[in-house]
Protein backbone atom coordinates (compact mmCIF):
# COMPACT_ATOMS: atom_id res chain seq x y z
CA UNK A 1 0.00 0.00 0.00
CA UNK A 2 2.73 2.90 1.50
CA UNK A 3 4.52 1.07 -1.79
CA UNK A 4 2.41 2.57 -4.39
CA UNK A 5 1.18 5.76 -2.32
CA UNK A 6 2.63 8.29 -5.58
CA UNK A 7 0.36 5.86 -7.67
CA UNK A 8 -2.80 6.19 -5.54
CA UNK A 9 -2.64 9.63 -5.24
CA UNK A 10 -2.23 10.15 -8.81
CA UNK A 11 -5.44 7.73 -9.33
CA UNK A 12 -7.22 10.39 -6.66
CA UNK A 13 -6.58 13.60 -8.90
CA UNK A 14 -7.40 11.61 -11.57
CA UNK A 15 -10.59 10.14 -11.03
CA UNK A 16 -11.60 13.76 -9.41
CA UNK A 17 -11.11 15.33 -12.88
CA UNK A 18 -13.18 12.19 -14.26
CA UNK A 19 -16.15 12.98 -11.90
CA UNK A 20 -15.41 16.72 -12.71
CA UNK A 21 -16.49 16.28 -16.52
CA UNK A 22 -18.83 13.78 -16.01
CA UNK A 23 -20.97 15.49 -12.90
CA UNK A 24 -21.12 19.45 -13.47
CA UNK A 25 -22.85 20.46 -16.85
CA UNK A 26 -20.80 24.12 -16.75
CA UNK A 27 -18.72 23.84 -19.88
CA UNK A 28 -15.71 25.89 -18.20
CA UNK A 29 -15.83 23.55 -15.50
CA UNK A 30 -15.56 20.44 -17.53
CA UNK A 31 -12.80 21.90 -19.74
CA UNK A 32 -11.20 22.56 -15.81
CA UNK A 33 -11.71 18.95 -15.34
CA UNK A 34 -10.18 18.03 -18.18
CA UNK A 35 -6.98 19.62 -17.14
CA UNK A 36 -6.97 17.94 -13.96
CA UNK A 37 -7.14 14.64 -15.36
CA UNK A 38 -4.53 15.16 -18.12
CA UNK A 39 -2.59 16.74 -15.49
CA UNK A 40 -2.85 13.73 -13.45
CA UNK A 41 -1.86 11.46 -16.60
CA UNK A 42 1.58 13.60 -16.77
CA UNK A 43 2.42 12.13 -13.39
CA UNK A 44 1.58 8.81 -14.22
CA UNK A 45 4.13 8.57 -17.00
CA UNK A 46 6.72 10.62 -14.78
CA UNK A 47 6.39 8.47 -11.81
CA UNK A 48 8.09 5.60 -13.21
CA UNK A 49 11.26 7.36 -14.96
CA UNK A 50 12.60 8.42 -11.33
CA UNK A 51 15.23 6.35 -9.34
CA UNK A 52 15.61 7.47 -5.46
CA UNK A 53 18.84 9.31 -5.67
CA UNK A 54 19.15 9.91 -9.45
CA UNK A 55 19.55 13.37 -10.92
CA UNK A 56 18.07 14.96 -14.01
CA UNK A 57 19.03 13.16 -17.50
CA UNK A 58 21.96 15.98 -18.65
CA UNK A 59 24.95 13.90 -18.88
CA UNK A 60 27.95 15.44 -16.31
CA UNK A 61 30.67 14.44 -14.56
CA UNK A 62 30.56 12.78 -11.08
CA UNK A 63 27.07 11.14 -12.17
CA UNK A 64 26.05 7.99 -12.96
CA UNK A 65 22.21 7.79 -11.69
CA UNK A 66 20.03 9.34 -13.77
CA UNK A 67 15.87 9.63 -14.59
CA UNK A 68 14.65 7.94 -17.60
CA UNK A 69 14.90 10.34 -20.50
CA UNK A 70 11.90 9.02 -22.72
CA UNK A 71 8.75 9.59 -20.66
CA UNK A 72 10.01 13.26 -20.14
CA UNK A 73 10.22 13.48 -24.00
CA UNK A 74 6.59 12.13 -24.57
CA UNK A 75 4.89 14.61 -21.49
CA UNK A 76 6.45 17.63 -23.18
CA UNK A 77 5.02 16.76 -26.25
CA UNK A 78 1.55 16.36 -24.24
CA UNK A 79 1.21 18.93 -22.46
CA UNK A 80 2.15 21.38 -25.50
CA UNK A 81 -0.65 19.50 -27.74
CA UNK A 82 -2.86 19.73 -24.07
CA UNK A 83 -2.71 23.44 -23.95
CA UNK A 84 -3.42 23.60 -28.19
CA UNK A 85 -6.32 20.94 -27.69
CA UNK A 86 -7.63 23.47 -24.42
CA UNK A 87 -7.27 26.95 -26.45
CA UNK A 88 -9.58 25.25 -29.19
CA UNK A 89 -12.31 23.84 -26.70
CA UNK A 90 -12.63 27.31 -24.84
CA UNK A 91 -12.98 29.20 -28.81
CA UNK A 92 -15.88 26.63 -29.08
CA UNK A 93 -17.40 27.72 -25.37
CA UNK A 94 -17.00 31.11 -26.63
CA UNK A 95 -18.67 30.66 -29.54
CA UNK A 96 -21.54 28.29 -27.29
CA UNK A 97 -22.21 31.35 -25.27
CA UNK A 98 -22.54 33.39 -28.55
CA UNK A 99 -24.92 31.58 -30.23
CA UNK A 100 -27.21 30.02 -26.70
CA UNK A 101 -26.10 32.95 -24.38
CA UNK A 102 -25.39 30.80 -22.31
CA UNK A 103 -22.70 27.79 -21.21
CA UNK A 104 -24.61 25.40 -19.43
CA UNK A 105 -25.17 22.27 -20.43
CA UNK A 106 -28.85 21.51 -19.37
CA UNK A 107 -29.56 25.15 -20.38
CA UNK A 108 -28.63 24.43 -23.82
CA UNK A 109 -30.38 21.21 -23.87
CA UNK A 110 -33.55 22.65 -22.80
CA UNK A 111 -33.54 25.53 -25.69
CA UNK A 112 -32.87 22.88 -28.48
CA UNK A 113 -35.86 20.43 -27.44
CA UNK A 114 -38.61 22.17 -28.73
CA UNK A 115 -36.61 23.10 -31.80
CA UNK A 116 -36.53 19.30 -33.32
CA UNK A 117 -40.16 18.83 -31.55
CA UNK A 118 -41.44 21.70 -34.29
CA UNK A 119 -39.57 20.78 -37.16
CA UNK A 120 -39.55 17.13 -37.57
CA UNK A 121 -38.77 17.14 -41.50
CA UNK A 122 -35.26 18.41 -40.19
CA UNK A 123 -33.78 15.68 -38.21
CA UNK A 124 -35.47 13.07 -40.22
CA UNK A 125 -33.54 13.30 -43.13
CA UNK A 126 -30.37 11.72 -42.59
CA UNK A 127 -32.98 8.57 -41.32
CA UNK B 1 14.45 8.87 2.03
CA UNK B 2 14.11 12.51 1.52
CA UNK B 3 12.69 12.41 -2.19
CA UNK B 4 9.79 10.13 -1.32
CA UNK B 5 8.86 12.50 1.91
CA UNK B 6 9.07 15.50 -0.18
CA UNK B 7 6.95 13.46 -2.90
CA UNK B 8 4.59 12.19 -0.63
CA UNK B 9 4.08 15.98 0.95
CA UNK B 10 3.37 17.39 -2.34
CA UNK B 11 0.52 14.63 -3.77
CA UNK B 12 -0.98 15.66 -0.39
CA UNK B 13 -1.08 19.31 -1.26
CA UNK B 14 -2.02 18.37 -5.10
CA UNK B 15 -4.87 16.32 -3.26
CA UNK B 16 -5.94 19.23 -1.16
CA UNK B 17 -6.06 21.90 -3.87
CA UNK B 18 -8.25 19.06 -6.11
CA UNK B 19 -11.26 18.88 -3.84
CA UNK B 20 -10.98 22.77 -3.71
CA UNK B 21 -11.73 22.31 -7.34
CA UNK B 22 -14.26 19.75 -7.01
CA UNK B 23 -16.37 21.68 -4.62
CA UNK B 24 -15.74 25.39 -5.56
CA UNK B 25 -18.96 27.18 -7.65
CA UNK B 26 -17.09 30.11 -8.67
CA UNK B 27 -15.11 29.61 -11.97
CA UNK B 28 -13.01 32.22 -11.50
CA UNK B 29 -11.51 30.76 -8.21
CA UNK B 30 -11.74 26.89 -9.83
CA UNK B 31 -9.51 28.63 -12.22
CA UNK B 32 -6.66 29.79 -10.16
CA UNK B 33 -6.74 27.14 -8.13
CA UNK B 34 -6.12 25.48 -11.00
CA UNK B 35 -2.66 27.87 -11.31
CA UNK B 36 -1.64 26.52 -8.16
CA UNK B 37 -2.11 23.14 -9.02
CA UNK B 38 -0.21 23.13 -11.56
CA UNK B 39 2.27 24.95 -9.75
CA UNK B 40 2.13 22.37 -7.46
CA UNK B 41 2.60 19.75 -10.48
CA UNK B 42 5.84 21.46 -11.32
CA UNK B 43 7.17 21.29 -8.11
CA UNK B 44 6.93 17.99 -8.07
CA UNK B 45 8.22 16.91 -11.78
CA UNK B 46 11.56 18.93 -9.92
CA UNK B 47 11.43 15.92 -7.22
CA UNK B 48 10.68 13.95 -10.24
CA UNK B 49 14.02 14.51 -11.49
CA UNK B 50 11.88 16.15 -14.80
CA UNK B 51 13.45 19.81 -15.51
CA UNK B 52 12.56 20.14 -18.89
CA UNK B 53 8.74 19.01 -18.06
CA UNK B 54 8.87 20.66 -14.74
CA UNK B 55 9.64 24.45 -16.66
CA UNK B 56 7.15 23.46 -19.56
CA UNK B 57 4.57 22.51 -16.63
CA UNK B 58 5.13 25.92 -15.23
CA UNK B 59 5.27 28.32 -18.30
CA UNK B 60 2.22 26.56 -20.05
CA UNK B 61 -0.10 25.26 -17.20
CA UNK B 62 0.02 27.76 -14.66
CA UNK B 63 0.68 30.50 -16.91
CA UNK B 64 -0.62 30.61 -20.67
CA UNK B 65 -3.33 28.17 -19.70
CA UNK B 66 -4.46 30.59 -16.75
CA UNK B 67 -4.86 33.46 -18.89
CA UNK B 68 -6.85 31.42 -21.64
CA UNK B 69 -9.45 30.38 -18.74
CA UNK B 70 -9.07 33.85 -17.38
CA UNK B 71 -10.29 35.28 -21.77
CA UNK B 72 -12.99 32.60 -22.10
CA UNK B 73 -14.36 33.58 -18.33
CA UNK B 74 -14.25 37.49 -19.67
CA UNK B 75 -16.01 36.26 -22.52
CA UNK B 76 -19.05 33.95 -20.79
CA UNK B 77 -20.20 33.60 -17.18
CA UNK B 78 -18.18 33.84 -13.80
CA UNK B 79 -20.78 31.63 -12.44
CA UNK B 80 -21.47 28.29 -12.24
CA UNK B 81 -25.55 27.67 -12.16
CA UNK B 82 -26.48 25.13 -9.50
CA UNK B 83 -26.44 22.02 -11.42
CA UNK B 84 -30.21 19.52 -11.45
CA UNK B 85 -28.68 16.81 -12.94
CA UNK B 86 -27.90 13.46 -10.24
CA UNK B 87 -24.83 13.18 -8.69
CA UNK B 88 -24.70 9.49 -8.14
CA UNK B 89 -24.38 7.77 -11.17
CA UNK B 90 -20.95 9.79 -11.94
CA UNK B 91 -19.80 9.29 -8.86
CA UNK B 92 -20.41 5.59 -8.96
CA UNK B 93 -18.30 5.47 -12.56
CA UNK B 94 -15.23 7.62 -11.12
CA UNK B 95 -15.48 5.39 -7.75
CA UNK B 96 -15.52 1.94 -10.04
CA UNK B 97 -12.73 3.55 -12.48
CA UNK B 98 -11.24 4.36 -9.22
CA UNK B 99 -11.08 0.63 -8.35
CA UNK B 100 -10.20 -0.68 -11.44
CA UNK B 101 -7.10 1.34 -11.52
CA UNK B 102 -5.73 0.53 -8.02
CA UNK B 103 -6.93 -3.23 -8.89
CA UNK B 104 -4.06 -3.18 -11.75
CA UNK B 105 -1.64 -1.07 -9.52
CA UNK B 106 -0.61 -4.49 -7.87
CA UNK B 107 1.71 -5.52 -10.49
CA UNK B 108 3.34 -1.81 -10.82
CA UNK B 109 7.30 -2.29 -9.09
CA UNK B 110 7.79 0.04 -6.23
CA UNK B 111 8.44 3.63 -6.89
CA UNK B 112 11.86 5.14 -7.53
CA UNK B 113 13.43 1.70 -7.37
CA UNK B 114 15.80 0.88 -10.07
CA UNK B 115 15.06 -2.36 -11.16
CA UNK B 116 11.73 -1.52 -12.79
CA UNK B 117 11.73 -2.73 -16.21
CA UNK B 118 11.33 1.37 -17.60
CA UNK B 119 14.95 0.85 -16.82
CA UNK B 120 15.83 -1.94 -18.41
CA UNK B 121 14.18 -2.20 -21.56
CA UNK B 122 14.18 0.20 -24.76
CA UNK B 123 17.19 2.24 -26.19
CA UNK B 124 19.64 3.15 -23.63
CA UNK B 125 19.81 6.92 -24.59
CA UNK B 126 21.56 8.11 -21.77
CA UNK B 127 24.35 6.02 -22.79
CA UNK B 128 24.08 7.07 -26.69
CA UNK B 129 23.26 10.85 -26.51
CA UNK B 130 26.87 12.08 -26.26
CA UNK B 131 28.55 9.38 -28.67
CA UNK B 132 25.93 9.97 -31.11
CA UNK B 133 24.68 13.52 -30.98
CA UNK B 134 27.21 14.74 -29.25
CA UNK B 135 24.12 16.80 -26.49
CA UNK B 136 24.58 16.01 -22.97
CA UNK B 137 20.94 17.04 -22.04
CA UNK B 138 19.60 13.74 -23.10
CA UNK B 139 16.12 15.35 -23.30
CA UNK B 140 17.07 17.65 -25.56
CA UNK B 141 18.44 14.89 -27.69
CA UNK B 142 15.75 12.82 -28.12
CA UNK B 143 13.06 15.15 -28.57
CA UNK B 144 15.06 16.98 -31.50
CA UNK B 145 16.82 13.98 -32.64
CA UNK B 146 16.05 10.23 -32.18
CA UNK B 147 12.01 11.26 -32.19
CA UNK B 148 11.51 14.71 -34.30
CA UNK B 149 9.19 12.87 -36.16
CA UNK B 150 7.40 13.07 -32.66
CA UNK B 151 8.24 16.58 -32.57
CA UNK B 152 6.78 17.78 -36.47
CA UNK B 153 3.54 15.91 -35.31
CA UNK B 154 2.62 17.87 -32.35
CA UNK B 155 3.86 20.99 -34.24
CA UNK B 156 0.97 19.75 -36.57
CA UNK B 157 -1.57 19.36 -33.88
CA UNK B 158 -0.52 23.23 -32.72
CA UNK B 159 -0.91 24.18 -36.32
CA UNK B 160 -4.43 22.64 -37.36
CA UNK B 161 -5.63 23.97 -33.25
CA UNK B 162 -4.38 27.14 -34.20
CA UNK B 163 -6.57 27.24 -37.43
CA UNK B 164 -9.29 26.23 -36.05
CA UNK B 165 -9.19 28.93 -33.46
CA UNK B 166 -9.02 31.48 -36.38
CA UNK B 167 -11.74 30.18 -38.04
CA UNK B 168 -14.27 30.40 -34.92
CA UNK B 169 -13.35 33.90 -34.03
CA UNK B 170 -13.23 34.92 -37.42
CA UNK B 171 -17.08 33.90 -38.12
CA UNK B 172 -17.70 35.52 -34.49
CA UNK B 173 -16.22 39.03 -36.07
CA UNK B 174 -18.35 38.28 -39.08
CA UNK B 175 -21.60 37.94 -37.64
CA UNK B 176 -20.91 40.85 -35.43
CA UNK B 177 -20.87 43.09 -38.62
CA UNK B 178 -24.35 41.38 -39.58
Amino acid sequence: MIAHFSQIATIFLMVAGLYVVMARGNMVKKLIGLSLFQSSVYLLYLLPGKVIGGTAPIIGAGFTVYANPLPHVLILTAIVVGIATLALGLTLVVRIKEAYGTIEEDEIIAKETPKTRNGPGRGGDAA
Amino acid sequence: MIETTITIALLLMLAAVTVGIVRVRGLFAAVVLLGVYSLLMATLFIVLDAVDVAMTEAAVGAGVSTVFFLGALYLTDTVEAPSSRGRFLPLLLALVTAGALVWGLSDLPEFGSPEQPIHKQGADYLARSIPETGIPNVVTSVLASYRSFDTLGETTVVFTAGIGILALLRRRRGEGRN
